[in-house]
């Protein structure tokens, strides 16, 4: 199409890319400054309005995807801390209560600080409810909470010399500890698990097209990160489950991701190989498999298993990090809510299913 | 809890004794006018803020957006050609052929055969510009109050939804439980409308309820006082709709029906089938091009719906981790 004389002094346009190819990273590379000539529909069946989203992101800013990796440490941390207090391994009970404590503390802060009214977070016990992800999190975060807690201020009694001002109580501590770490470690599962659901149970996209897998990834990647601290922090003598733990976290996570993967919607799926995500989410599972490699082979040597352990809680760090920018950027774009929700309507309308469309023709 | 999917009434569902009937709008775009006396009328009732600053964005006549947290009704503005209009006249044909399932009275013989309609456009037969004002949709299974930690969202006795200001945390999650992109978390970062030009730049004024998830409460405080929402009752057209569900989904089925007998096939309904994603919409919708033209999600399903699948997948993914770890201690090697 020639519009004017000069357009013949124009570079040459690229060849327009057709749907149902290979979808890559560069396949929606139109910068929008006006330097080339755009098609003015890219996507014959895709319509939107002026190209704004859909549904809205979640108003989370990074605190909230720090907390999923936090969290995550803190309750493999508990499990690796009942391990070591079931099985003698005090330094490693030692080690990974105060790693819980500190995670679970640290996640909660950043929780409490991402509210939009922080004053109110305990507004979050104010009901129980079982269709809210976060209300059940909330809960079980406090349940969590008061177990680590008890149990890590055990340790830093013992670490201090008895020197924390409890009196009396002192007695009562010792005799909690053990139970309390014990309580700690029944709530770690589901403070692993939840984010995910969490995270599910959402009309964001990529998401909510995560739903069924997301918590395998999740404990995975918990477990992994969790085992990875206990190396860092703990000596090889005493690490073997840590290690352990390590290896079928990592088996678990890269499956788990691959297997989710498969099932999304491939339009869906797209953030989480694009942009600040996909390089995340690359780089995590580079580094989970580093991590999990150095740990099979070197893991009894103190400075391998502590470069090992760096590595795999990078690697749950980036996974986290990763699926939740995917899930903020595919809010964002119309497209990743339209074309899946066409095509399940379509594939629905086909098998002869008609009478649950939210469009009707009377 | 209530039911999570499937048709039900809301307020039975939520425990109300004494129930009222549902409330609900019909918004019949057809005859909107794009005058925004509905997004004037409920800035002004719910002391709603500015959205942002004044700016033109390049879309027709929509220099809103969006739907957000204070902007509670939102008119939309689409300019299309020939082509478009055939194509949507196409896409409403194909949706009666479908043969949906029909409640209530038989359709007039009219409907039955759209075949032998005259589909000569009424008027404007290679331009037409559509305008409809959304809002929410206080949906019989709302993501948002499902999703709500704190139980600051609520369903009233009128079967709407309505977030309590005073108890809201802003944890955000029902932004993001909205399959519909209606409810917002309110920023500090809005204004108030300037009298001048050097009042425009000017400190803000501050905002009410800031930090706090808000969005349309189908006036709820004008509903107790047997009051008609704010919009509808601005509305010069009656284009939006006020009334009870049952009567709005009824008219709404009338006026489709009335519509493909002049041949206007693109009119659809959007909302009225209690079998959708969302059990049916309170706010029912007749549009005249597909739902994405307008910025509303083409197949919506609450989130919720799939959450006993999620708790059991998650409840596996516990044991594994439970599984996993006592294999470490246990199976160990040392």
């Amino acid at each position: 199409m020639t519009l004017s004389e000069f357009d013949s002094f124009r570079p040459a346009e690229p060849a327009r890319r057709r749907r149902g190819g290979k979808r890559g990273p560069g396949r929606r590379r139109d910068n929008g400054d006006g330097s080339r000539e755009m098609p003015m529909v890219p996507e014959p069946e895709f319509t939107s309005y002026y190209g704004r989203p859909v549904v809205k992101p979640a108003p989370w800013g990074d605190d909230v995807a720090a907390y999923l990796f936090l969290g995550g440490v803190a309750a493999g941390s508990a499990l690796l801390g009942a391990g070591g207090q079931l099985t003698g391994r005090p330094t490693l009970r030692r080690n990974a209560r105060l790693s819980a404590l500190g995670a679970v503390g640290l996640g909660a802060a950043a929780l409490v600080k991402d509210l939009g009214r922080p004053e109110r977070f305990l507004n979050m016990l104010r009901t129980f409810k079982v269709t809210s992800p976060m209300s059940v999190g909330s809960w079980i975060l406090s349940a969590f909470s008061a177990g680590a807690g008890v149990a890590a201020v055990a340790e830093i009694d013992r670490m201090s010399g008895e020197r924390l001002p409890l009196g009396p109580l002192r007695g009562v501590l010792r005799a909690v500890e053990g139970p309390a770490g014990l309580e700690a470690a029944v709530f770690a599962g589901p403070l692993a698990a939840y984010t995910a659901v969490l995270l599910g149970d959402t009309a964001t996209p990529t998401w909510n097209e995560m739903h069924g897998e997301l918590p395998f990834v999740f404990v995975s990647s918990a477990s992994l990160a969790s085992a990875g601290l206990a190396m860092v922090t703990t000596p090889v003598r005493e690490a073997g489950p840590a290690r352990s733990l390590a290896l079928l976290g990592v088996v678990g996570d890269v499956v788990a991701m691959k297997i989710m993967e498969r099932g999304m919607d491939p339009v869906a799926a797209e953030p989480l190989h694009q942009g600040k995500a996909g390089t995340m989410l690359k780089w995590s599972e580079r580094l989970v498999l580093a991590g999990g490699l150095g740990t099979l082979l070197g893991g009894r040597n103190r400075a391998v298993a502590a470069a090992s352990g760096l590595a795999l809680l990078a690697g749950s760090a980036l996974t986290r990090f990763g699926v939740f920018e995917a899930g903020l950027a595919s809010a964002k774009d119309p497209r990743y809510t339209i074309e899946p929700q066409k095509r399940r309507l379509a594939a629905r309308r086909a098998a002869g299913v008609t009478g649950d469309a939210i469009t009707t023709g009377s | 809890m209530g039911q999570l999917t499937g048709p039900t009434d809301p307020t039975a569902d939520a425990h109300w004794e004494h129930n009222h009937p549902r409330k609900g709008f019909f918004t019949d775009t057809s005859i909107c006018i794009g005058c925004k006396a509905c997004e004037v009328a409920c800035k002004e009732w719910n002391h709603n803020p500015q959205d942002g600053n004044l700016e033109l964005l390049g879309s027709s006549y929509d220099n809103t957006g969006s739907l957000g947290a204070s902007t509670w009704r939102h008119v939309a503005f689409i300019e299309q050609g020939q082509e478009r209009i055939a194509e949507a006249r196409e896409s409403g044909r194909a949706l009666v052929s479908l043969g949906m399932p029909r409640i209530g009275p038989p359709a007039p013989p009219s409907v039955a055969d759209l075949a032998d309609a005259d589909t000569t456009p009424p008027d404007t037969a290679d331009f037409r510009w559509l305008m409809s004002s959304d809002v929410c949709k206080h949906c019989t299974h709302a993501g948002c109050l499902d999703v709500c930690p704190t139980g600051a969202l609520f369903r009233t006795e009128f079967g709407t939804v309505v977030v309590q200001d005073d108890v809201c945390n802003g944890c955000g999650t029902c932004v993001a439980g909205c399959p519909f992109g209606v409810i917002e978390r309110r920023s500090n970062g809005t204004v108030k409308v300037a009298a001048s030009r050097e009042e425009q730049h000017a400190k803000h004024a501050d905002v009410p309820n800031a930090g706090v998830a808000q969005k349309c409460t189908l006036c709820y405080d004008r509903l107790v006082a047997d009051e008609t929402p704010a919009c509808a009752k601005a509305c010069p057209t009656t284009s939006i709709k006020f009334g009870d569900h049952d009567d709005m989904v009824e008219t709404a089925k009338e006026r489709v029906a009335t519509l493909h007998g002049q041949g206007m096939t693109e009119a659809r309904l959007y909302g009225a089938n209690e079998n959708d994603g969302v059990g049916g919409t309170g706010s029912v919708f007749l549009l005249l091009d597909e739902p994405e033209v307008y910025g509303l999600p083409p197949d919506p399903r609450v989130p919720t719906a799939d959450l006993p699948k999620m708790y059991r997948r998650a409840g596996m993914a516990v044991a594994g981790m439970a599984v996993a770890a006592a294999v470490a201690f246990l199976g160990g090697r040392e």
